[in-house]
This record gives structure tokens, sequence and C-alpha cells, in this order.
């Protein structure tokens, strides 16, 4: 169950962003991602989740356990909150979405069209989606944009129920959570060097 | 994956869906051609098989660019991607779904508008047959041609010029079968040229269709 990460490069764009990441991460841990906009703390993510291959360096995670969290949230307008979260759990084999609907406070908005929700309300059901997916190792990328105080302060309360049950998660995030037993790590520091951009990508990236 | 089969159906019928814009196109087709062509019955039973597929084929075309950009832009794609499911059999269970709520409502529809068009009795048999052999092998041509396009902003007729080769020998087999059907020729070898094209497509083409999305998600 643990995600150990070791000597990683990542590029975006054909561009490499970051270079040397090493960390690890243990169950019932939560580590807090941090850096400037661009420095490539979404490029990190893609590459942990496996959309995007490493341009070096290791991952090393259990299989099927990782939930990943993006900007968007992949909700259909013209689908109810309800239908929205049965179809992820569907797609995760699992069935039972009453606790997670219950745990995002998003019961009374049950049979709305996702269509006519707020901001904050899609983000509270691209949160609840995480706890359907039964993965022990959630990605989570910005998981409180434009969430009120009340509904951070459901998250966090999620993700502490998550790691007492023995999950671990990892956060980028520019905000304080409030999670005091949050390990934090300074992406600033493993910045790709410029020279390492040279040669790179091009035309042959089409052929890797 | 039946999860998501369903889903797409779900998604097809409610409002904006785009359910009804190929049949809607279909239909519109068959009555226009008449009265373009004139009402000589000689002249429209000849050029009947050949409109019915090209409306078909361009009806399917149609909804192609829904299948993937629209998941792709709420981020559905990311999510699917990285959920336990393959990314064959998602593309698989989309294609399904296309050719459902496309490929089927045309296969069943085309007898009907084949009236308007003065196809010969003996026609209408075959006309169904190589509509309900030819449809999924355009839909999945078509899933193909949008994961090859998904991420690219108004990829619209990229996609249209990149399918369109691929759609002809269909086309070409599928219109020759309902052509040597209404003259009551042997049908033996368009039929099996068809029933190979669709065959194939389905069996190989959902793995190219999952290796192009994965090089577009990056």
């Amino acid at each position: 169950m643990d995600l150990v990460v070791s000597d990683l490069a990542v590029a975006r764009g054909g561009i490499p962003v970051l270079e040397g990441v090493a960390f690890a991460l243990r169950a019932g841990k939560v580590l807090v991602l941090r850096g400037p906009n661009g420095c490539g703390k979404t490029t990190l993510l893609r590459t942990l989740a496996g959309l995007q291959p490493p341009l070096a360096g290791r991952i090393s995670a259990p299989p099927e356990a990782m939930a990943y969290a993006a900007h968007a949230d992949g909700l259909k307008p013209t689908l109810t909150v309800a239908e929205n979260l049965a179809f992820w759990a569907a797609v995760y084999g699992r069935h039972d979405i009453a606790p997670a609907m219950a745990a995002m406070n998003l019961a009374d908005l049950a049979e709305r069209p996702a269509q006519n929700l707020s901001a904050g309300q899609k983000r509270r059901l691209g949160l609840a989606r995480l706890l359907v997916t039964g993965r022990p190792l959630w990605v989570l990328d910005e998981p409180t944009v434009s969430l009120d105080t009340a509904s951070v302060a459901l998250f966090v309360a999620a993700v502490r129920a998550h790691l007492m049950a023995g999950g671990a998660a990892l956060v980028a995030t520019h905000i304080d959570l409030g999670l005091a037993e949050a390990a934090v790590l300074d992406l600033t520091g493993f910045r790709a060097r410029p020279q390492s951009a040279a040669g790179a990508g091009g035309f042959d990236e089409a052929f890797a | 994956m039946i999860a998501l089969f369903l889903r797409d159906l779900r998604l097809a019928i409610r409002a904006g869906g785009g359910f009804g814009l190929g049949l809607g196109f279909f239909l519109i087709l068959a009555v226009l051609v008449p009265l373009g062509v004139g009402p000589e019955p000689q002249v429209l039973a000849l050029i009947a098989p050949g409109i019915l597929w090209v409306g078909a084929l361009l009806a399917c075309l149609l909804s192609l660019d829904r299948i993937l950009a629209l998941d792709w832009e709420d981020g559905s794609l990311d999510l699917l991607a990285t959920a336990p499911i393959p990314l064959e059999g998602v593309v698989a269970a989309k294609a399904a779904a296309h050719w459902v709520t496309t490929g089927l409502p045309l296969t069943l529809a085309a007898p009907l508008l084949g009236v308007l068009l003065n196809l010969p009795a003996g026609a209408y048999g075959w006309l169904t047959l190589s509509l309900a052999l030819g449809t999924p092998a355009l839909s999945v041509i078509g899933t193909f041609g949008a994961a090859l396009t998904v991420g690219l902003r108004r990829g619209g007729l990229l996609l249209s010029l990149l399918v369109l080769p691929l759609y002809v020998p269909t086309l070409i087999y599928g219109a020759e079968l309902v052509k040597r059907g209404a003259a009551d020729l042997s049908t033996a070898t368009p039929l099996a040229l068809l029933a190979g094209i669709t065959l194939g497509a389905v069996a190989l083409l959902p793995f190219a269709s999952a290796a192009a999305i994965r090089i577009n998600l990056r």
C-alpha cells in the first residue's frame, strides 16, 4: 500500500519540468505537494496516475490502488447527482453510494441534474466520487477549488476518515487544509534545469 | 463496461444528447432526393441503394465527434483512463452505444424510406441486412477517428477527412449488396466482404483507438 517514488523526472509538452523527485507515502499518511503555478504539480500527479509516462525514474505503487481526481470532475450535465455517482461507483464495481452522498452533504441534491449545481456543489460531487471508488490511495489535484469553508471541513473530515481506514492521500493544493499531520513537499527544489530542455521531445517523441 | 454503455445510452436520449440527429438527417435526405432528381420511378429505383447507403453513412458521420469529445472536455476520459476498465473496453462500449443510438435506428428506418425512393421490392430484405451488417463497422471506425482527434479543438473537419476514406469499402460493398439483391444476382461476394470488413474492424480497431487515446491524453 506504499507509494514510493525515486528520481522521477516528468515533462509537459516535451519540456522537462521536474527532475529528481523522490518521496515515499505510507498507509495512513497524507502528503501535501506545494509549489508555484506551472511548477509541474499537475504533470507529476498525471504521471503518477499513469496518464503519461515519466521521463526517468521509478514509481512503485500497488496495482489498482489509485483514485485520481483532476481539475475537471467528469460529471455529465444531464444526469442527476445520484446517477453520476452511481455510474462511477459501477465503474469501480461498487453499488452503495449513500455513505458518500452523506459524507459530502449531497443527499438533498440527489435528484438534481448536475447542470443545475453550483461550482462548489459540483466539486463536492467530484470528491464524493473518490469515496465510492474504494481505492486506498487518493491522488488529488487542487481538491478544494471553489469550496466554501464548511465544505473544506467536510473534505478534510473525509480525508481523515480515509486515513483512519488505512488509506493514504497525495494532495496538491495552495491553501492550508488544517491537516496538522500532513507532511509537506515543496516542488520548487526539484525544478528541471533549463539546459536539459534541449534535445528532449521534438520529432522523436512521436516514436517513443 | 455495461455501466458505461448504459450511461451513454441514457445521455443520448436525454435533452441535447443527439439521439435522432442522424435519423432526422437520413429522413430529410430520403425526402429531398426524389424532389431533386425528379419522379421517374426507373431513375429512382436505380439510384435508391446508393442514396440510402450514402445517407446512412453521412448520418453516422454527423454524430461521431460527440463520441469522445464531450468526455474529454468534462474530464471523464481522464478518469475513465485511470479506472479499472481497460481503455479498449471503454472504446468498445462507447462504439456499441453509438451503434445502438445511430446505426440501429437507421437500419430499422431504411426500409420505410426505401418506399420513398421506389426501391425494388426484392431489395428490402437485402437493404436491412446490409445496413445491419455494415453500420457496426461505421460506428467502430468512427470511434477510431474520434480517438485520433480527441483533444483537438474543432477537430470535426479533420475527423471527417480521416474517417471518410475508411468508410469507402463499407459503402461500396453495402450498396453493391443491395443493388445485386434488387437485380436478383448472386450476393455472396459483397455479403462476405461486408461482413469481413465489419468483423475485422470490430476485432482490431478498439485496440488502435485505445492506443490513440493514450497518446492524446499525455
